[in-house]
């Protein structure tokens, strides 16, 4: 007898959609990641683009699924989870008219894919709609469907859904072996943090892992190769600059340097595309900052250097040109979701139901839960919310009155709230609340947030970390 | 929507400073609003000496000099003090919005004085690449965890600036415990005061490179290393002269921007490269009626100045509201 019915590695965004998607039917289920906290690999730096599916070669998997789940973050998703999921649409801009028949012909792809009200527009209607756009640009396909969202948030509304429904949810737990059941009974014995979980499916999610944990299971033999992105945040005083998600024509490895609207307000220019063999190599460069530069002021001029507030990369998981997703027969019961390269944010909830149709192929019983909860409440912001709002929460919890971080306008109370949600580290209140992204980068409210994280968790100062084990913020405590 | 005559926001030594001065201008309703749960603003995390030598002809620590200014503010019934009171909403046309644990106010102010501070530029505006590791910390961060938490950031540091608050808190490090590898400054020359260079880098040891910058920061969790090289007048890196330095820590000292979004919200012209005040002198904005002074109208390198000047700030507001009355 198995413990589990299905073992997901992996609490990304393609582990959290497959793990919620699942947690609809009677199933015993276990969700590992090996980081502090969901949302720590690939899924926490990306653009937070909801593709509308263009761009993608007509036959291929991550088109089709793309365009599907663009359309369940528009339909179903965005109000399940009370998502901030915001349908700004997308340009696709030619600098030389001459590139016409381009534009017409990732018209004529995404049609064939399912993209609905593909246009092309010209300087005229550009001039209206998107006026901050360059003197170069001549015209551009307008892609409405498009839209973007907070990508960490989304990873942790599908995970606290999943978890409402009875998902068991264990971070920290880096799997290192995996076993098949002894005696030929179909299943596997993963080892995790030195414990042993039983399994009858396995779900490997493991992004840039994804490779080794298939090997460790026995599976498929494949290489994931990182391909790096840095991206470029500005200020929110330049919130404005534009309206849509801006795309010049895509090169054959990237979608290439776009200028980003982000759900918290900021812009944000990138990303590069650049193989990479090392799977830790997050750090940015002078080369990559130059390129991005260059690439967003000539759609964008008046974006300056001095506009940039914050910086990161991002590793695509790529293998080959398509994602891997399917059951080996190699190691019965083992489903790999690998090689979920760009758009698989977009792509994470048609992912999740084909990995379910797959599991359900091989075996595995789905018995809908008559009490599954569909929806999961938003948290506060209070700066998506008018003041007016804002007067009747504190009115209920005063703490919402008490503002820790000063640029993006954090309280105390959704502090508080990040943590009773699952924050554990500076990093995972900062991607469930913005407090420390603003302009001061935490200078004033770090101090403050660790006290009220020690007040939360009962831990020692020491203790206290960015971002998991070995990120520790302070060495030694003065009483 | 109450109304009150003057309404000061920020309670550091520039709007006490301005609060007593309208005070003794004749103001008789003023309200300083201070996000902080005590008044003194940036001083109570600087507790080194050197404060007041021209104001008090005396040398006091950050807090003792705040404390004289609190002690006055505390003894004038006309100025009302409100505390953890966070000002969320400034219009053109004088109306204030504030949060504090359990309350959202709003009031419509006669006059307004702006005494918001700065804060500190980043490693992300200069920018540096690398990675992003625990254990970079703003240097005026630094300075708050180890003078009001005792908390300490690090075993081995290098600073990256010498300004006045990174040349301070290389001694601070050292006589904590912590080893202090190195101050990095791309400039010819140092931008803290002399005397900070003698008695916190020279009477310890701290080697200041100038002319050289950090190309790079390495760690994958923690800071690991730094990659340091000298530039040319330029600014362009010298082939050959690169080299490393292992830390644990570092700290982020590159100069402070005034903190005027409230200003900007309102609708006063900004200057985008300082992100000060425009205005026809010190302590005017843009929209009559509303005025900035201390850290927020120009980053001052003493406090002895901000109180003097935003003294005038506290005057200019008394006659505009007398010129109002009238
Ligand atoms: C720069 C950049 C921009 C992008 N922009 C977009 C975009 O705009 N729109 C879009 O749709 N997509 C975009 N993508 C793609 C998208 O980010 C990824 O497709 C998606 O995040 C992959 O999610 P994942 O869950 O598969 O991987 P991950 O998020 O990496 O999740 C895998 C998880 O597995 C865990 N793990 C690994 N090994 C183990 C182990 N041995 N034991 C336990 N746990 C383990 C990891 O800790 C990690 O949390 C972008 C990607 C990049 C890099
Ligand atoms: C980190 C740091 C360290 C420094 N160290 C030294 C030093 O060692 N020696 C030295 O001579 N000078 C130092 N200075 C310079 C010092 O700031 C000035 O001399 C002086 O303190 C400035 O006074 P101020 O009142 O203008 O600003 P501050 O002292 O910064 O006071 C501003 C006040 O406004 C409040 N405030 C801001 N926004 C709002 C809002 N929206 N609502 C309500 N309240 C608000 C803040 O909480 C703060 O209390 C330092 C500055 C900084 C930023």
């Amino acid at each position: 007898m198995s413990d589990y019915d299905v073992l997901i590695i992996g609490a990304g965004i393609t582990g959290a959609a497959i793990a919620r998607e699942l947690s609809k039917f009677k199933l015993k289920i276990l969700l590992l990641d090996k980081e502090a906290e969901p949302a720590f690999g690939v899924s926490k730096s990306n653009s937070g683009i909801i593709h509308a599916g263009t761009q993608n070669p007509p036959g291929s998997l991550k088109g089709r699924l793309c365009v599907e789940g663009n359309r369940l973050m528009r339909e179903e998703m965005a109000k399940d989870l009370g998502l901030h999921f915001i349908q700004c649409g997308q340009l696709i801009v030619i600098f030389d008219l001459k590139d016409l028949p381009e534009l017409e012909k990732i018209r004529l792809e995404g049609e064939t894919l399912g993209v609905e009200d593909l246009r092309i527009v010209d300087r005229l209607w550009l001039n209206a709609h998107e006026p901050g756009l360059g003197p170069e640009v001549q015209a551009a396909l307008y892609v409405p469907s498009a839209g973007i969202i907070s990508p960490y948030r989304f990873v942790y509304a599908l995970v606290e859904n999943a978890v409402r429904n009875g998902v068991e949810l264990k971070t920290s737990h880096k799997v290192t072996a995996i076993k098949r059941l002894k005696g030929g009974e179909p299943g596997f014995e993963v080892t995790a943090a030195r414990q042993v979980f039983r399994t009858r499916f396995l779900v490997n999610a493991a992004g840039l892992f994804a490779d080794e944990v298939s090997a460790l299971a026995g599976g498929a033999d494949f290489k994931i190769t990182p391909r790096k992105g840095e991206e470029y945040l500005l200020d929110k005083k330049r919130e404005h600059i534009a309206n849509h998600i801006i795309f010049p024509l895509p090169t054959p490895d990237s979608k290439g340097i776009l200028i980003i609207r982000t759900s918290d307000g900021n812009p944000m220019i990138g990303p590069t595309a650049h193989a990479t063999e090392d799977k830790g190599d997050l750090s940015t460069t002078d080369e990559g900052l130059a390129e991005v530069l260059a690439g967003a002021r000539r759609m964008m001029p008046t974006i300056s250097k001095s506009d940039i507030i914050a910086y990161f990369s991002g590793l695509r998981p790529v293998c080959g040109h398509d994602f891997i997703i399917r059951h080996e027969d190699k190691a019965p019961g083992l489903v790999n979701v690998a090689g979920i390269q760009s758009p698989g944010l977009t792509a994470a909830p048609a992912i999740a139901n084909h990995a379910r149709d797959i599991l359900a192929d091989n075996g595995l019983e789905l018995i809908p839960r008559k009490d599954f909860h569909r929806n999961r409440e938003k948290p506060v912001h209070l700066l998506q919310i008018p003041l007016s709002k804002t007067r009747e929460l504190i009115k209920k919890e005063p703490a919402y009155g008490d503002i820790v971080c000063r640029c993006e306008m954090v309280s105390a109370q959704e502090i508080r709230d990040a943590i009773k949600r699952g924050a554990r580290t500076l990093d995972g209140v900062k991607f469930r609340t913005r407090a420390q992204s603003g302009r001061c980068h935490g200078g004033f409210c770090t101090t403050r947030i660790v006290k009220i994280m020690q007040e939360e968790l009962g831990l020692p100062v020491e203790e206290i970390t960015k971002r998991g084990p070995g990120s520790e913020l302070i060495m030694d405590e003065r009483k | 929507m109450t109304k009150r005559e003057l309404v000061i926001v920020g309670g550091g030594p520039a709007g006490m400073a301005a609060a007593l001065a309208a005070k003794e201008s004749g103001v008789r309703d003023i309200l300083l609003l201070e996000r902080d749960q005590h008044l003194g603003g940036i001083l109570n995390q600087c507790i080194h000496p050197g404060f007041g030598l021209h104001r008090f002809k005396a040398e006091l620590t950050g807090p003792e000099y705040a404390d004289r200014f609190i002690k006055m503010v505390k003894d004038s019934p006309e100025i009302q003090v409100s505390l953890r009171s966070f000002v969320v909403k400034l219009t053109g046309d004088k109306k204030i919005s504030y949060l504090k644990p359990g309350a959202l106010e709003e009031i419509e102010a006669g006059a307004i004085i702006l005494a918001t501070g700065c804060r500190e530029r980043t490693r992300e505006m200069i920018p540096i690449p690398g990675s992003r590791p625990a254990g970079i910390y703003p240097a005026g961060l630094a300075q708050k965890m180890i003078n009001m938490e005792g908390w300490i950031p690090g075993k081995e540091a290098v600073i990256v600036g010498s300004g006045d608050i990174g040349l301070i808190m290389a001694r601070r490090m050292v006589l904590e415990g912590m080893k202090v590898k190195a101050v990095i400054e791309i400039q010819k020359t140092s931008r803290g005061l002399v005397r900070n260079v003698v008695q916190c880098l020279e009477d310890y040891g701290i080697p200041l490179y100038l002319s050289h910058k950090i190309t790079k920061i390495y760690g994958a969790n923690r800071v690991e290393k730094v990659g340091v090289v000298e530039v040319d007048e330029n600014f362009n890196e010298k082939p050959g002269t690169g080299f490393e330095l292992s830390c644990d820590t570092v700290l982020i000292s590159v100069g402070l921007i005034p903190e005027n979004e409230l200003l900007e919200m309102a609708g006063a012209a900004i200057d985008r490269v300082t992100n000060t005040p425009v205005g026809p002198e010190v302590n005017l904005t843009s929209i009559p009626g509303i005025f900035a002074c201390g850290n927020a109208a120009k980053v001052y390198d003493l406090v002895d100045w901000v109180s003097r000047d935003s003294e005038k700030a506290g005057k200019m507001a008394a006659e505009y509201l007398g010129g109002k009355a009238l």
